[in-house]
């Protein structure tokens, strides 16, 4: 009888054990999805400043000009994606985006005076190929000579922005066309939504379902997931990764475009932490630093966090510089969090 | 023991070196078609090598491979995968932040009919239907085609890589030591895994340090012994210390 009683007192702690188990994990499994997580925290910061503020947050000029300050990063950060998707890094954009938009501005001079729409698309060309060249020569040093993307991109960060200022003596160039600055620069669609937006919203809407729904995105994933079983199976593992960091110049070459029309010079000093916040964004976003594991929408909203807190809190006349501790302590919990889940991940 | 037969893959005189290191002198091998070949031998006989050798990952330094009777210099995996060979490696070589389905298909991706597909589209429904019925035929346990595979047990990964390597071999899946790793009930899933693939008519190389497992399995037995084939056994007309005896240079045959 005393031993029926304890077998059924074994019973259920087993089953007790089992259910708090399943509990805790299904807490751990909400605490883990990361984008989720940061997109509720970027709906917190949203209500909290329009609860504190609601008539100077909330207003449509306001979030316009959120969604603005936001655009340029944006584009560098998708760029940044593909390439810690594979498990690499692009200290360089930064440095692409303004020896793109320096060589952009000097084509554009030679052509009508620079004005006019040949001017524009002239330009353009020349930024996205700017970008793409030193897209290719961080790719081909990362896959034929071998070396770590991290000191690749940090030689390139640094020469790419000085061939930029050789070009330039140093000093801004202006030769804008108006037509740029009218459209891409300030223009509106009905006169509500930034074209500078649309662009980006654009460019990430694409990045997603290339990276959701196709071979290259496939690819991109599996290389980050474990690079020795795509090549295995026969994957061109170094051709892919020279088109991954070419995507990455490309897209700082656009955005060189994007800096051009917004700001109306070449903004040779602005861009030394592009490489940081876009790095940050997307590890905040739950793209994995590991490489592997990756979210589009979750580099959106790991944009918009920063220039979100930057906004609210000059708004609430705090100190902006706390915007910079706030989203530094972010990135280190983005990563604890991505390393807790990997650990949980190898245990199995 | 098949002296009738053609061979479906002939390893001839193979030597490497790496280094100071002679992993393999003068080594052969050989697989008929639709047999089980178990390879053993001790630690540092030079099994691994020889399967990266027959896999295409590395080049021998001299010696022969033959295929069907016909020379053929596998220069990597891709060379042999297009002759029908596939290989299961120890690592299993699995994206584990991937579906069972897109490693499955890793590499042989299907895309979508028409502008889609040209535009590198998947077809990820037709890849889970394929799945689900390779794991189906092979009767693979693995519950789900949509969970990453980080999150299954060491069994199912086997599964997924043997299933794989099933899937796309029509001649040969050579296997390093596939249940290595495993408990008892997930080796034994394993083995009828492999038994249902040679029922399909695939030849298996299975390398393997479990006696009753090999004797279980194959058909036939090849020792490796520092870097050489020592001895050739038919299972059936053998047993445990004859298997033992080769592997550690107490027997010897003279026209191994």
């Amino acid at each position: 009888m005393a031993e029926l009683t304890e077998q059924e007192q074994a019973v259920a702690d087993r089953e007790a054990e089992a259910e708090s188990d399943s509990s805790r994990k299904g807490w751990k499994q909400a605490l883990t999805d990361s984008t989720a997580f940061i997109f509720l925290a970027l709906l917190g910061m949203l209500i909290a400043f329009t609860v504190l503020r609601p008539e100077a947050f909330a207003s449509v000029n306001n979030l316009r000009n959120i969604a603005i300050a936001a655009s340029i990063l944006l584009v560098l950060s998708i760029g940044q994606t593909f390439v810690i998707t594979t498990a690499g890094i692009d200290i360089s954009v930064g440095s692409m985006l303004v020896f793109s938009g320096v060589v952009a501005s000097m084509v554009m001079a030679e052509v009508n005076g620079g004005q006019g729409w040949t001017a524009v698309f002239v330009g353009t060309a020349a930024a996205v190929l700017a970008g793409a060249f030193w897209g290719l020569v961080n790719g081909l040093l990362i896959t034929k000579a071998q070396l770590p993307p991290l000191i690749v991109t940090l030689g390139t960060f640094g020469g790419v922005l000085g061939f930029a200022k050789v070009l330039t003596g140093g000093i801004n160039l202006r030769t804008v066309p108006d037509e740029l600055v009218n459209t891409l620069g300030i223009g509106r669609l009905f006169g509500v939504i930034p074209w500078i937006v649309i662009l980006a919203l654009l460019i990430t809407t694409i990045a997603g379902i290339v990276m959701r729904f196709t071979r290259f995105g496939r690819y991109t994933i599996a290389i980050g997931s474990s690079e020795e079983a795509a090549r295995r199976v026969g994957i061109n593992v170094d051709r892919h990764l020279l088109k991954v960091y070419l995507v990455s110049g490309v897209l700082s070459g656009i955005a060189g475009m994007m800096s051009l029309a917004r700001f109306t010079n070449t903004t040779i000093q602005g861009h030394d932490t592009d490489n940081l916040q876009s790095i940050a964004a997307v590890v905040i976003g739950g793209t994995s630093l590991f490489g592997g594991i990756a979210t589009m929408f979750g580099t959106l909203v790991g944009v918009f966090i920063p220039t979100t807190l930057q906004n609210g809190f000059v708004i609430l006349r705090i100190q902006p510089f706390w915007q910079e501790v706030a989203v530094g302590a972010v990135l280190i919990i983005a990563v604890y969090v991505d390393q807790l889940k990997r650990r949980a991940r190898d245990r199995l | 023991m098949g002296e009738t037969t053609e061979a479906l893959l002939q390893a001839r005189g193979i030597f490497k070196n790496f280094g100071h290191v002679r992993a393999l002198r003068g080594c052969d091998f050989d697989v008929y078609p639709g047999e089980v070949v178990a390879m053993i031998g001790d630690n540092g006989a030079g099994k691994s090598t020889l399967v990266k050798i027959l896999a295409g990952v590395q080049p021998p330094d001299e010696g022969e491979i033959l295929f069907e009777g016909r020379p053929v210099t596998l220069s990597d995996p891709t060379a042999a995968q297009r002759l029908g060979i596939e290989t299961v490696y120890q690592d299993l070589a699995l994206a584990p932040d991937l579906d069972p389905a897109a490693n499955l298909f890793l590499g042989r991706e299907l895309v979508k009919p028409g502008i889609l597909g040209r535009l590198g589209f998947l077809d990820t429904a037709t890849m889970h239907e394929k799945t689900r019925t390779a794991f189906k035929n092979l009767g693979a346990g693995v519950q789900s085609e949509t969970d990453s595979v980080a999150s299954m047990s060491g069994g199912q990964r086997q599964s997924i890589a043997v299933s794989r390597a099933a899937t796309w071999a029509n001649r040969l899946v050579i296997m390093d030591e596939p249940t290595a790793a495993l408990g008892v009930v997930q080796s034994k899933a394993v083995i009828e895994l492999i038994k249902r693939v040679r029922d399909q008519g695939i030849a298996i190389v299975i390398i393997s340090h479990n006696m009753p497992e090999v004797l279980e399995v194959s058909d036939r037995v090849e020792v490796l012994r520092l870097g050489k084939r020592v001895a050739r056994f038919r299972t059936a007309e053998t047993d445990m210390d004859a298997l033992v005896g080769a592997m550690t240079g107490a027997l010897v045959q003279e026209d191994a």
